[in-house]
């Protein structure tokens, strides 16, 4: 009974609380005892067990009144980028170790006014700043997949959201928030199989959210199916006078209005995403266009020239905005401190034992972008080739309605096989990149498995707030592919 | 662009990171390589391009000037490193 409890899709599990076929308290404890089985994976930086127990004794108890909201008593778990008050929240860095945050974030807020239960908080790249979940300053986390070919190779879940998805593709948690800078959600989304959607910017609200680079940053969730995603977007959405740059939107219902009726959508093939695809990759979106042709789509070659630099762009204005935000870690008011003969010195031992090598890394090369002499060949360029990767997505958008892309252009490689020098290592978000620079939604749908059976990813990408468009495509999608059915038969071919 | 140790140095200062004098040349080559590879974008032709922050279609919203929090200085407190008399406690900044 209970390890079927953390089989369930979120919307399957909330149908069974609202039927009374099983209380949020089961549900919870089955989950828990899978967080102690699995915690090799080490998916969470803290579990919060005694906190979830109690929530869900409270979902229990509003759920027999008849009050119960849109999560109520679904167990889910939250990056550790996201402040939780009262409960330690630290980026993946050791200069945030001892941090407790004295105030909620805007995202966990909505999931606890909706009757959401925190089983824990969840491992990540420091910062956010990797696509491997080997920058966290508590160890990697292990993708919850092995190779047929090669079981005992320990993959990369992805990153930086690894925590997030090794949680919820390894069944210790029904969804996960995460977060997406440069393909934070997406690109592990696609190595662990699971559902992962990067929204609109500013549809999620950015406070309490602790900050990588403010213009690109963007929380979204980590499902296991098309609806579950729809369902945890919904409630983390919502306009919030505290950010700034938070969209003044109606949050649609998602879920209630999900279909895969795509007849007549019009699916562009960015052309310059197709150049020296793996042929693994090339026969994966071959068989997405090939769905959804099937369900009624129609499908159209279109080019964004721009797309090349988007990346090299990226590692401009990302750098520059975190060297900006991380200044604010100085061992003065929170955080780790170490002590130094002057007030500078201890600047610079609390920020030289605090970051970990790749963030220290990006503040160099954000604080040299922005310095003297250097502002305007880098950071004003970098601006400049943002505008114009945002007009070539324009412009297509009028001619298509969603574009079809592979997630990443590989499986999950092996921890022992990572890339040693930084930028084969950028190339990880080389698909993913462009959506953040043109504040664009993108989603991650698990479609196909690797000869190796590892899970592979499509993702389609949408016009500013066109999330519903991109749940219904990606639901057709799903229904097309039938990956749990994949995976079935891989295990009973194995 | 390559990057002497002497600029390596001096980003270093800028941003508050302690950087021994022998870890100088590995961080210049390394953080060389990868703006070897950022130097792309100066193929890219961006004459009367705006830049993307200034093209923002979203106007800065305004608050109502009111007092919406306070009086939570023990929360402010809480996790500094020290203090004392309700207030941070840092080095001393002037010899």
């Amino acid at each position: 009974m209970t390890t079927s409890l953390t089989k369930l899709s979120l919307t399957a599990a909330r149908d069974g609380l609202l039927n009374k076929e099983f209380t949020a308290q089961e549900l919870t404890t089955a989950h828990l005892d899978i967080m102690a089985e699995k915690r090799n994976l080490n998916a969470y930086i803290t579990e919060t067990s005694e906190l979830a127990l109690e929530q869900a004794k409270e979902s229990d108890a509003r759920l027999a009144a008849g009050t119960q909201g849109a999560l109520e008593g679904l167990p889910i778990a939250v990056k550790d980028l996201f402040c939780t008050k009262g409960v330690r929240t630290t980026a993946g860095s050791k200069i945030l170790d001892n941090f407790i945050p004295p105030y909620e974030s805007t995202v966990t807020q909505n999931l606890w006014n909706a009757g959401a239960v925190m089983l824990g908080k969840l491992n990540m790249d420091e910062f956010a700043m990797g696509s491997a979940n080997l920058n966290s300053a508590y160890g990697p986390v292990l993708n919850p997949w092995r190779r047929m070919d090669a079981p005992a190779k320990e993959l990369v879940p992805g990153g930086s959201s690894g925590g997030s998805v090794a949680a919820v593709a390894g069944h210790m948690a029904l969804a996960a928030t995460a977060s997406d800078t440069g393909g934070s959600i997406r690109q592990p989304a696609a190595f662990c199989g699971v559902v992962g959607i990067k929204p609109t910017y500013g549809l999620c609200s950015r406070r309490g959210m602790i900050a990588f680079a403010s213009s690109l940053d963007q929380a979204g969730p980590v499902a296991r199916t098309v609806r579950d995603a729809a369902l945890m977007t919904q409630v983390m959405a919502s306009h919030d006078p505290w950010d700034s740059t938070s969209l003044n939107v109606d949050i649609p219902d998602y879920l209630s209005n999900i279909t895969s009726d795509v007849r007549g959508l019009r699916i562009g093939l960015p052309k310059e995403y197709r150049e020296n695809l793996s042929e693994e990759m090339s026969t994966l979106l071959q068989k997405g266009i090939d769905w959804l042709t099937t369900a009624g789509a129609t499908i159209h070659n279109v080019s964004l020239p721009m797309s090349p630099f988007a990346l090299p762009t990226y590692y401009v204005i990302a750098p520059a905005e975190a060297s900006s935000n991380l200044a604010k870690y100085d061992g003065l008011r929170y955080g780790l401190r170490i002590p130094g003969h002057s007030l500078d010195e201890m600047y610079e031992n609390t920020r030289r034992e605090g970051f970990g090598p790749e963030v220290r890394r990006r503040i160099l090369i954000g604080t040299y972008v922005l310095s003297a002499g250097y502002y305007d060949a880098y950071y004003l360029k970098a601006q400049k080739v943002r505008t114009l990767i945002a007009k070539d997505f324009e412009r297509v958008f009028q001619e298509v309605d969603v574009l079809l892309t592979p997630t990443t252009p590989t499986e999950a490689f092996p921890i022992d096989e990572k890339p040693v020098d930084p930028v084969t290592m950028y190339l990880n978000d080389i698909f993913t990149v462009t959506v953040n620079l043109a504040d664009l939604p993108g989603i991650s749908v698990p479609v196909g498995l690797s000869k190796t059976g590892l899970p592979l990813g499509l993702q389609l990408i949408g016009p500013k707030l066109s999330e519903q468009r991109l749940f219904n495509t990606s639901l057709a999608l799903e229904e097309a592919a039938r990956f749990e059915e994949q995976v079935k038969n891989l295990h009973k071919g194995a | 662009m390559e990057l002497t140790t002497k600029q390596v140095a001096r980003v270093a200062a800028l941003a508050r990171i302690r950087v021994t004098e022998d870890e100088l040349p590995a961080i210049g080559q390394d953080l060389s390589s990868i703006f070897h590879w950022i130097d792309q974008l100066e193929s890219v032709d961006v004459t009367g391009v705006e830049n993307y922050t200034d093209s923002y279609p979203q106007s800065i919203p305004e608050r109502e000037d009111v007092v919406n929090d306070g009086n939570c200085v023990e929360a402010i407190l809480s996790n500094a490193p020290e203090k004392a008399h309700n207030m941070f406690s840092v080095p001393k900044v002037v010899e």
